[in-house]
């Protein structure tokens, strides 16, 4: 193959010839040729030891010729018999070779991950029917594919310290461990936090934090992702729920402008875990641990189950019907003027939800409307600035041009009395937004919905029980203005609804419109209202998203990785 | 775990101890031994870590062992999680984690010693020094005389097999070591 023809390497995998761009690995090139090459170090976000062997391959080049002797004749695709060598190769940190074939089938391959499974068998306890990773475990996975039935080894298990506290969120069991040292590597290379490390090397090794350091990390639940074995679970996870158990839906990250790409673990309407799903042009492989672990309020007891209208008495709230509810609201509402209405959504609403919002605010012909902004400091990983995770929809499509701009002359507004009613979607203005309960009690009328009790809601004349983020389905534009899709993991209880609902349903109940009957059709007249969305289907826009719009925002994680991508380090 | 001491004291106790996560003892490295450390790490110019090795040995030499604070104070010094340094630390036999005595003794078990009578070699010299070494196991290879005067542990090949059983003390050698009693004698 001439040099100048092209960067591709042509490659024989199990008697098939492919092309690969040069440089490429041989496990990459397998697993692009659709052969899954079993391996427990290799991590493509993570530089490569190659400690584990797992992912050993029989391996072969062209031949060379003795001094004298032609070289092989081409055949007429230009390929040259292999000579196959007699020792394996790991396939994780070697590239490919001009005319290299590579074996991931045969029997010198089989024999070599027959002789590892039982190499890391040999002291690995059995505690698989109490152990967390079981059902997701590569080393029960690849037992029962390339290992063998039964144990020849009789000797004492090497004994090393289990249920170690390393951390805040992470528990250690050493005797669970394979040594892939993933974990090292992830907080010496990702984190930037290198308290992980193995100590008495050699048949006691132990991967171990320094005395007196622990593992406190804001990304140090990655580490019990990548763990291929159950040596690093999650102490809010551990023991909750078996994983086959649970159903998973692909959603997205609501916490900070990031929208982490993620994967929801729940069953029966309960979310049991949240995980980092990867997509390279978000989050990479990784989140921070305190957005997964935000998810214990969703079943909280603080739960708005169901609309509630305030007493005659004027001071407490009764339990009521939706009907009756949204019928209430709207006999109130057509008392005012548009300009003594302001309506505050929340950049933590689906772009469909503030379409429809607008629609409300239309209907109403309301004077005042914003979004309640939320900043933090950014973290220089995947965590954003902007807390708020569809600010750009926020401006886009409900036209928002400076979050929280208008949010003062609404306060004054209500304290001179010129603001009169006013709706609040999926907000906690006392808590958020700076408004005290004197200034919301001046109003004539307040109508919020959340889906948490919250001293809004007290100070409100009607309250309706809203879904989390992880009951709804829509879209959400992210810092870097990719368009992403949030999906519906699990039912709201008692009688929430999604917000889209909600405004629909206070819009019809005006005498507007109605005709909508879920968010992809909200999503469909995006298009017709904002140009940006033109020509978008909610189906293309996938599991990874589509970038929509043009931000100056970057994810520093991800740069960093395109350097040492760049550099060859790692695969990414 | 392996036994670890924050007191420089010459007598390490042979059974495991519990590492200590504070230390309030102050760690001090003299000048001309730091001076030599930092003229160990020009060797490394590209890496510093590459040092570590180089830097445990010079305090190992000065100290005796490779305490917590001193695995603490070669991590500052050459920009490392302590973890890093711990790891080299825990790999090397020859890396002591505790005091030993005053005179530690390496007695050879390597096959031509084995076979020449280590083993009882060890057992004299022990009875000799009433040295204990019921608490020696993987991680904690040397046991300490009562009055820290003797320290002992096995040894590989010390590089003299047609002379066994071999022993050091200290950096002196003895072939063919016969009397446990006269040998120790020579130490005071």
């Amino acid at each position: 193959m001439s040099e100048e023809k092209s960067d591709l390497i042509d490659v024989q995998i199990n008697g098939e010839w492919h092309s690969f761009p040069k440089g490429t690995r041989m496990i990459e090139a397998c697993r692009l040729a659709g052969f899954e090459v079993p391996h427990y170090c290799y991590h493509p976000k993570l530089t490569s030891p190659g400690n584990c062997r797992m992912c050993l391959v029989e391996m072969g080049m062209p031949p060379r010729p003795r001094p004298g002797e032609d070289p092989p004749e081409p055949d007429e695709d230009g390929h040259v018999p292999i000579s196959w060598i007699p020792r394996p190769a790991i396939a994780c940190a070697n590239t490919i070779a001009p005319n290299m074939g590579i074996r991931t089938e045969s029997e010198m391959t089989e024999e070599c991950r027959e002789g590892v499974m039982e190499l890391l068998l040999a002291n690995h306890p059995l505690d698989c029917p109490i152990c967390d990773q079981a059902g997701e475990c590569s080393l029960q996975e690849f037992s029962v594919e390339h290992g063998n039935g039964q144990s020849r080894f009789r000797e004492q298990k090497v004994k090393k310290p289990k249920n170690v506290d390393i951390g805040p969120r992470i528990r250690l069991d050493d005797e669970r461990c394979i040594m892939c040292s993933r974990c090292i590597r992830f907080m010496d290379e990702i984190a930037d936090d290198p308290v992980l490390g193995f100590t008495d090397r050699g048949s006691h090794t132990t991967l171990t934090v320094h005395p007196g350091h622990e593992l406190s990390n804001n990304y140090s639940l990655n580490t019990a992702d990548i763990c291929p074995v159950g040596a690093l679970t999650s102490n809010d996870f551990r023991f909750q729920m078996r994983v086959w158990f649970m159903k998973e839906t692909h959603t997205i990250d609501t916490n900070c402008a990031t929208g982490c790409n993620v994967t929801v673990f729940s069953r029966e309407d309960k979310i049991y875990r949240v995980i980092p799903r990867r997509n390279d042009d978000v989050n990479s492989d990784w989140m921070p641990d305190s957005h997964r672990l935000n998810i214990h309020w969703i079943d909280s007891e603080a739960r708005l189950t169901d609309p509630l209208i305030r007493d005659e008495d004027g001071k407490n709230h009764r339990v009521a019907n939706w009907a009756e509810a949204l019928q209430r609201s709207a006999e109130a509402l057509r008392d005012f003027d548009g300009g003594e209405i302001a309506v505050i959504a929340s950049a933590r609403m689906t772009n469909e939800e503030l379409l429809i919002t607008k629609r409300l605010v239309k209907q109403l012909n309301a004077g005042h409307v914003d979004v309640v902004p939320r900043v933090g400091e950014p973290d220089g990983y995947l965590i954003s600035a902007d807390r708020n995770p569809n600010t750009n929809g926020a401006k886009l499509v409900l036209g928002v041009e400076d979050p929280g701009a208008s949010l003062d002359q609404i306060k004054d507004g209500i304290a001179q009395g010129r603001i009169k009613a006013l709706i609040c979607l999926q907000e906690n203005l006392v808590d958020d937004a700076g408004f005290s309960a004197e200034n919301l009690g001046k109003l004539d009328f307040l109508l919020t919905s959340y889906p948490l009790a919250n001293p809004t809601a007290e100070a409100a004349d009607i309250v309706l029980p809203g879904a989390c983020w992880a009951e709804k389905s829509g879209t959400m534009i992210n810092g870097t203005g990719r368009l992403q899709r949030l999906n519906k993991c699990i039912d709201g209880p008692g009688q929430t609804r999604e917000s889209w609902e909600i405004v629909r349903d206070l819009i019809q109940a005006l005498g507007g419109g109605n005709g909508i009957y879920s968010a992809t059709e909200l999503f469909a007249q995006l298009g017709d209202e904002v140009s940006e969305f033109e020509g978008i289907t909610f189906g293309q826009i996938g599991d990874l998203g589509i970038p929509l719009i043009e931000t100056d925002e970057t994810i520093p994680l991800l740069e960093r990785e395109a350097e040492r991508k760049a550099q060859g380090l790692i695969v990414g | 775990m392996r036994p670890l001491t924050n007191e420089p004291c010459l007598f390490a106790k042979p059974t495991l101890l519990i590492r200590k996560f504070s230390f309030s003892m102050s760690f001090e490295v003299p000048a001309d031994v730091e001076a030599k450390v930092d003229e160990r790490i020009t060797h490394y110019p590209v890496s510093k870590r590459s040092a570590v090795l180089p830097v445990i040995h010079e305090l190992q030499h000065h100290f005796g062992f490779i305490s917590e604070p001193a695995v603490e104070w070669i991590a500052e010094k050459l920009e490392l999680e302590p973890i890093k340094v711990l790891e080299v630390v825990t790999f090397y036999p020859g890396i002591r984690q505790s005091a030993p005595g005053k005179y530690h003794i390496r007695v050879c078990r390597t096959l031509s010693c084995a076979m020449a009578g280590s083993y009882e070699l060890m057992e004299s010299l022990c009875e000799t020094a009433k040295i204990d070494r019921s608490g020696v196991n993987h991680h904690n290879p040397i046991a300490v005389s009562p009055d820290g005067k003797f320290s002992i542990e096995f040894a590989e090949c010390l590089a003299s097999c047609g002379t066994g059983p071999v022993c050091l003390v200290n950096d002196d050698f003895y072939e063919a070591v016969e009397d446990a009693g006269e040998l120790l004698g020579k130490y005071k």
